[in-house]
């Protein structure tokens, strides 16, 4: 069916029709082509250079260093290695943490809000959503505010008799200090003695610091909101009649969230996963304005410490190889969670208790569809998520392997 | 197929052609070679631009003294000027020296000195000075990199010792009692400890306890950083009374007592006493009007009176049109009268040598300031120093229960390496 049609657009009364579609698009390509292809090109070339900052990059006496910059980030056993190692240490304790908890609450928040018989929907929408909705550094600032020692957050921790923190003064890991709870202070050997990135193992797993630990409430604070639409705008999206289905199974309300509801929206809860990935490896705003990686560097992130390399201390090609760094960790986990939340046929040992109770291979189909979410394997229900899926991909898996 | 991917790359290719040529017409984009390397041996001197000053400003009296001064240049001179306020000076520098139309004049640090000077943006003018000898010999070491006198210090601040005269005189302390030994201002701190006012409270920085490193004879680099001296057996000494201190309970940290910096914890007499700069004294009548107090000289230690500078200069770019215009403008901000102008305006110690009597006869109280100078040290500055006084400053968090030899071998480690 798609050859002849192809060829033919390319011949007669069609065939103006490239050099129309290039026409249409040239502003387009053009400007992203200025503004985003070309300078990180040029970002990728400085990450190669010895520029220092002076002059254009493409000056005569910018030499090709080969992967100097990136060998000193990663094994230069000097202060770069152990800022850059340090930056990712506290970067991934705020991922770690920022990711699964915003998206749970944001499903939370938008399985609440989403209730039928809710009064005042709109009232809780728009008072959710509205910390997005404020500039970071505006809640920043607040946050300055409501966490220092004598803030507010103390004051309210104060009356059910606990001392709060000193939160952006304190540099002590929560991990470490929870582990001196019971007298720990000093890790084993072998995790004290080694070393990654220029940071003692021990080190790495001393967990966010107090003073990062605020900067994750402040993050799940404010991204909740967005994230909370998305999910209700897909909660909208899903057809009331396999969950009625499902009513009709004999499922109670805890299991037909988490094996009806929950895997529909699966498309939805992979853009909510990728971009809470994304935006949380990329803290910038609020450590630029907050804490500057004060206290003891444990809230200096990579691209924070990228920024600092170039500008503060004229190590360009640093700044730009951390950039280039962060931009293949990004890359990596988001492949690693798409090839995790990937559709997967159901496994027969799932499928076991279904087979003895249904007969027909039909009846498979359709459970094992309505289970896993891939809607559109079954004839007649029609998909609800993979149409507000911008990269949905090979949806008929499932249909297709039975 | 083939076709099409051809027909694709075209396209692209001549995307990447005019957006590459459309970035292009921005000025001196590849190509130009920077001959000149700094030096001040013919300046450029094209009057038909305008000169630029960036400062990074800390506040309105500050910008408008330097806009008068510059403005009465201007029109002195016959060559025009304008002063800008940056809101970020590095990012702001970085940007124009990279594409190279940098501010003519501007405010620069210490820690900013080595990154410009060592990739050619600043010229470095102080032999040109007419005011050269004038500047205090240790502001200058301050602003030399590579043996080169790069730019004229344009004011400096050192620390001092602000006591709380209500707390002393509750204390039954004396004027005689100002401590000028490290026991006496161990005696005198533990005098003023009580259970609500520690007796010296500082921030918990190299900044602060380098003075002690300078009053044992050590510091983190010799005078010129191009040695690193952090694990001598001087610097040691400094760290180790600080940890003493610290551990006497006479000396706690800022942040320990809930303070941002020695300041705030002196204002809001969490502290009898601090060690700050003088810049304390706007704080104080700004924010905590109601304390008195009175500056001493720091104490001396095993090698004498010892203290910490910290000090901008006045950076002219290599690239400016008109630096022999530069030139004369700096002058004319670094002479007497004008830094005497700043000084009331908002605060600084003036950092020519000439000026000195008439600024300690308009400030009898912070004559203990001015007087650290003839003793005071800097702050490392070579390059990538700041990185390594950042680290050394998260160690120095954790100095209580530290060893200082540990500590300050591992800044020693560091400090090599930039040297490298």
């Amino acid at each position: 069916m798609s050859k002849p049609a192809r060829t033919s657009r390319r011949s007669g009364i069609r065939g103006g029709e490239a050099a129309s579609g290039w026409l249409f698009t040239a502003p387009m390509i053009i400007l992203l082509g200025m503004f985003l292809v070309i300078p990180v090109l040029m970002a990728l070339w400085v990450s190669f250079s010895d520029w220092g900052g002076r002059g254009s990059p493409f000056g005569g006496n910018v030499k090709f260093v080969g992967f100097d910059n990136y060998s000193t980030l990663l094994s230069g056993g000097g202060l770069a290695e152990q800022d850059f190692g340090t930056a990712l240490r506290n970067n991934a304790w705020y991922v770690v943490l920022v990711v699964p908890i915003q998206t749970a609450l944001s499903l939370l928040l938008a399985v609440l809000v989403n209730r039928q018989i809710l009064r005042g929907r709109g009232f809780f929408r728009t008072s959710f959503y509205f910390p997005s909705v404020t500039s970071s550094v505006a809640i920043t600032v607040l946050w300055l505010f409501l966490f220092s020692s004598t803030g507010a957050v103390n004051k309210l921790l104060s009356f059910i008799g606990i001392t709060g923190p000193n939160w952006f003064n304190d540099p002590s890991g929560i991990l470490h200090n929870f582990l001196q709870l019971f007298g720990v202070t000093q890790g084993p050997a072998a995790l004290t003695d080694g070393s990654f990135l220029g940071v003692s193992w021990w080190d790495w797993l001393a967990g966010p610091s107090v003073a990062m630990t605020a900067f994750i409430l402040m993050a799940v604070f404010t991204t909740s909101g967005t994230f909370m639409l998305l999910f209700i705008a897909a909660l909208q999206n899903l057809s009331g009649e396999v969950t009625e289905a499902a009513m009709m199974d004999g499922a109670n309300g805890w299991q037909r969230f988490w094996k009806v509801t929950l895997p529909q929206l699966r498309p939805t809860l992979f853009t909510v996963l990728t971009l809470g990935l994304i935006g949380s490896w990329q803290v910038f705003d609020q450590i630029y304005t907050g804490t500057k990686g004060a206290p003891g560097k444990t809230t200096l992130t990579p691209a924070f410490l990228s920024y600092q390399s170039a500008f503060n201390n004229q190590e360009w090609g640093q700044g730009a190889a951390i950039a280039f760094i962060l931009f293949v960790i990004i890359v990596f986990f988001t492949l690693f969670q798409r090839w995790v939340l990937r559709e997967r046929s159901v496994s027969n040992r799932r499928m076991r208790p279904y087979l003895s109770v249904a007969n027909g291979a039909t009846a498979n189909v359709v459970a094992a569809s309505a289970l896993t979410g891939a809607g559109s394997g079954s004839p007649g229900t029609d998909s609800p998520g993979s149409g507000s899926d911008p990269d949905s991909h090979a949806p008929d898996t499932t249909g297709g392997t039975r | 197929m083939q076709r099409r991917t051809s027909r694709w790359m075209i396209g692209a290719g001549l995307t990447m052609a005019g957006a590459l040529a459309l970035t292009g017409c921005s000025s001196s984009f590849g190509g130009t070679t920077s001959g000149s390397t700094g030096s001040a041996g013919d300046l450029t001197s094209d009057s038909s631009k305008t000169l630029t000053v960036l400062i990074g400003s800390s506040g309105d009296a500050e910008t408008k003294a330097v806009n008068a001064a510059v403005a009465s240049w201007s029109s002195s001179s016959g060559t025009k000027a304008t002063v800008s306020v940056a809101s970020d000076l590095n990012q702001q520098l970085a940007q124009g020296f990279a594409a190279k139309k940098p501010a003519d004049v501007f405010y620069l640090s210490t820690d900013a000195l080595a990154g410009y000077a060592s990739n050619g943006s600043l010229l470095a003018y102080g032999d040109s000075l007419a005011n050269k000898d004038d500047f205090y010999p240790s502001l200058v070491k301050s602003f030399t990199y590579d043996g080169q006198f790069y730019c004229a210090p344009k004011d400096f601040s050192t620390l001092g010792l602000v006591i709380n005269t209500d707390a002393w005189a509750k204390a039954g302390l004396t004027d005689a009692d100002i401590p000028t030994t490290w026991d006496q201002l161990e005696t005198v701190a533990k005098k003023l400890t009580t259970p609500d006012q520690v007796g010296l409270a500082i921030g918990g920085e190299y900044a602060r306890a380098g003075a002690f490193m300078a009053q044992a004879g050590g510091n983190l680099m010799n005078e010129d950083s191009s040695k690193a001296t952090a694990n001598s057996a001087e610097a040691v000494a400094g760290l180790t009374e600080v940890k003493k201190l610290l551990n006497d309970g006479v000396l706690k940290y800022a942040k320990d007592v809930g303070a941002g910096w020695g300041g705030e914890a002196f204002g809001k007499q969490l502290s009898a006493m601090t060690i700050e700069g003088n810049w304390i004294t706007g704080a104080m009548s700004s924010d905590y009007p109601s304390v008195k107090y009175t500056i001493a000289e720091l104490p001396a230690g095993p090698a004498g009176k010892g203290t910490m500078q910290f000090t901008n200069c006045w950076g002219i770019a290599t690239d400016s049109p008109n630096q022999a215009a530069a030139l004369k403008l700096v002058e004319q901000l670094t002479s007497k009268d004008s830094q005497l102008a700043f000084s009331t305006a908002f605060g600084p110690m003036p950092s020519i040598k000439s000026a000195a009597s008439d600024w300690k006869a308009a400030n009898p109280v912070l004559v203990p300031f001015l007087n650290g100078a003839d003793y005071a040290v800097g702050t490392p500055t070579a390059k990538g120093a700041a990185d390594v006084v950042t680290e050394l400053n998260s160690k120095l968090e954790s100095l209580k229960t530290g060893d200082p030899q540990q500590i300050l071998d591992a800044a020693q480690k560091n400090l090599e390496a930039l040297l490298k």
